[in-house]
């Protein structure tokens, strides 16, 4: 046996451990579910390096971790101090439990709903594992295996919403060094949202936060998610995002990483509804020895659909990134444009970013580009701006500041730009 | 009175070719110097030495600006010394505000002085009425830095960054060249307002045309790497009529 593996079997025994526990508590509709979600797991087991899509990325770090927490555990972890007061609805949920107290909620308009998973109730929270496939994904499959709660949001149909609503699961070290948050947004027709979500854990030692996101976005809805990552430097992350847009729908999906020992983000997007648009944006700053990996699926099924990916990366030190796009345009999707950008900024010797567009296409009547470009920033720029005055360190922060900011300026929402913004201004200075 | 720069037997090279072979050249304090001469004589290297481009090594000579050490000095500290060069391609750079590149670029240079910063009211203010002074739209200023500039509007905006900084000696690289006669004419009267007793300028050019604009004190040709022939404005008119040969064949030095 490869000694990859070996090193996960106590991880894996802890798993079958916890989930007997798990099973005695009280599951209500989802028992079912999470059966499913541990044979799946018990099946597909952690991915290796070995997959074509984990090449890069390796969990043997996080994997060689005992499961269950030492020492006393963390009762109740306050959120990020910059994803704080962001001008937004917030739903907190500690492990999965929507604390009222410390959330703000009053302010919904009617028609959407912020609440427990558990308090939804089957028929509302019905696309519950239909969105994320745990056949398919392992992370996910672990995920539904050991639901206990999560955050449900609903948008009416023709709720305009402007101010965002943010999920925010906090995590305490009651539950072992494993935090699996769930987050299931059902927006109705003609609806219009944003959704923020930040995880944020607390733990002393290294740790996962495995995060599933499914969003099912009826016709011609508008639904943008930003989420927000900044880990700390032994907290690792795999988060899966599935969404399914419907008939002439946007969504938007905007990732910001600004920390964590190993992040692996999953998106897939399945366009099954024409003249849908997805936009995928992401921001990733990695330094010291951190590795950041994004993953995104737009699988174009049907004609008319529109799809632009821009991903930005800027690494430091021994950092490592991963951009990994695939676009499948299928055989009956013509007209289907798909555009996809990955530019990333290497400040080190030592850093390093892999870059790999992979664009599979079977219909013959579509536009489809792709462009990465992987480089340290420009002398001649950084020339320029000391002739007039700028200090080098001053003259990278603006250039690698602006470089940024093409991604966040893309953030309609003025407050969470704007804390975007010096979190990436605090990064370069760190 | 002490010269502004003094740059004494001159020698630079980029890799293994050598570009400067021994310039001298005084500049006093107020006076404007016009550098002349063929393709690839050295005038924008000399200029990129000034302005402390790394990218040439220094062989030998010396560069003394108000007494101090040039070449000891990194390009960032020239110009909050007060040097400044504007640039013959200006660099385009994307999701750089104006705005924000001035406010830096003006506060450095301002705390060197010791001047407390300027709010950025004033800021405005001041780029408002510097803009107007060298024809410069300010809408621009709303912009990225050059980004999507027309060739006349980045070297308008080299002109008005000058203007802003104050500089005491302002280096020149080919201000003129792209520019059609109505923008030429128009940075020159920029340059000609921004003339001052406290400040020196260095004017390099190819075509003696920006020098029916801006009147030089002193006018030199620069022939392989050196400085061939110093005069008045008059010698300007001489290689307009006579062409750069004659001066490569009866090197007289200055």
């Amino acid at each position: 046996m490869p000694a990859r593996q070996a090193l996960e079997i106590p991880f894996v025994h802890a798993v079958e451990k916890c989930f007997a526990e798990h099973l005695h508590g009280d599951l209500g509709w989802w028992r079912d579910r999470c059966h499913k979600g541990m044979t799946c797991f018990r099946r597909l087991g952690f991915p290796t390096q070995r997959q074509e899509s984990w090449k890069y990325t390796s969990l043997a770090s996080v994997l060689r971790q005992p499961l269950a927490t030492g020492g006393s555990p963390i009762p109740y972890p306050g959120p990020l101090p910059w994803v704080d007061g962001l001008d937004a609805h917030v739903g907190v949920f500690v492990d999965g439990r929507l604390d009222k107290s410390r959330s703000s909620l009053a302010s919904l308009p009617p028609g959407v709903l912020v609440t427990d998973l558990h308090r939804a109730g089957f028929s509302r929270a019905c696309n519950l594992g239909t969105l994320a496939n745990s056949t398919r994904h392992p992370f996910v499959a672990l995920n539904t295996a050991f639901l206990t709660g999560g955050a449900f949001v609903l948008i009416d149909a023709n709720v305009f919403l402007d101010k965002p609503i943010h999920v925010m699961h906090l995590a305490t070290s009651n539950r072992g060094r494993l935090a699996q948050p769930r987050t299931l947004v059902h927006a109705f027709r003609e609806s219009r949202a944003s959704v923020i979500e930040s995880v944020h854990l607390e733990s002393a030692g290294p740790s996962l936060i495995n995060a599933v996101s499914e969003y099912q976005l009826e016709n011609l809805t508008h639904v943008s998610r930003y989420e927000l990552q900044d880990p700390a430097a032994h907290v690792s992350c795999v988060s899966s995002l599935d969404v399914t847009p419907g008939y002439s729908s946007r969504f938007e999906n905007h990732c910001f990483t600004f920390g964590g020992d190993v992040v692996r983000n999953n998106v897939r997007v399945l366009q099954i509804r024409m003249d849908s648009e997805t936009v995928l944006n992401g921001l990733f700053m990695a330094r010291n020895r951190s590795h950041v990996d994004n993953h995104t699926l737009v699988h174009h099924a049907v004609p008319d659909g529109f799809s632009s990916e821009n991903y930005r990366g800027i690494l430091d030190d021994h950092a490592t990134g991963v951009f990994n796009g695939k676009v499948l345009v299928a055989p009956d999707a013509q007209k289907t444009n798909a555009y996809q950008t990955n530019k990333s900024i290497v400040l080190s010797d030592t850093a390093r970013m892999f870059a790999k567009p992979e664009l599979e296409i079977y219909a013959d009547d579509v536009k489809c580009s792709h462009g990465a470009t992987t480089g340290q920033l420009s002398e001649d720029a950084l020339f320029y701006l000391r002739t007039r005055g700028l200090t080098i360190k001053d003259a990278r922060t603006l250039l690698l500041q602006a470089f940024a900011g093409e991604i966040t300026g893309e953030v309609p929402h003025a407050a969470l730009r704007e804390a975007l913004n010096q979190r990436v201004t605090a990064s370069l200075q760190g | 009175m002490q010269p502004v720069l003094e740059i004494s037997n001159l020698q630079a090279s980029a890799g293994d070719v050598s570009i400067l072979k021994g310039v001298n050249l005084t500049v006093g304090g107020g006076e404007l110097h016009a550098i002349m001469g063929p393709n690839g004589s050295g005038k924008s290297t000399l200029a990129a030495v000034l302005a402390g481009r790394d990218e040439y090594q220094i062989n030998g000579g010396s560069v003394r600006y108000r007494g101090e050490d040039l070449l000891e000095m990194e390009p960032d500290e020239r110009a909050r010394e007060g040097v400044f060069l504007a640039f013959q391609y200006p660099v385009e750079l994307p999701g750089v505000s104006m705005m924000n590149f001035l406010k830096q670029a003006v506060s450095s240079v301002r705390e060197h002085r010791g001047e407390p910063p300027l709010r950025a009211v004033d800021l405005l203010r001041l780029s408002r009425e510097k803009a107007a002074l060298i024809g410069l739209d300010h809408k621009l200023v709303r912009r990225s830095v050059n980004e999507g500039f027309s060739g006349g509007e980045k070297k308008r905006n080299e002109i008005f960054q000058l203007a802003m900084l104050d500089p005491v000696l302002a280096i020149l690289d080919e201000t003129d060249s792209g520019l059609d006669i109505d923008a030429l004419r128009s940075v020159a009267d920029g340059v000609n307002r921004l003339r001052s007793k406290e400040r020196a300028f260095l004017i390099i050019t190819h075509y003696q045309r920006l020098l029916n604009y801006i009147v030089p004190d002193f006018v030199h040709v620069m022939v392989e790497g050196r400085i061939a022939r110093s005069g008045g404005k008059e010698l300007a008119l001489e290689l307009e009529s006579r062409g750069y040969d004659w001066v490569a064949r009866e090197p007289i030095l200055a």
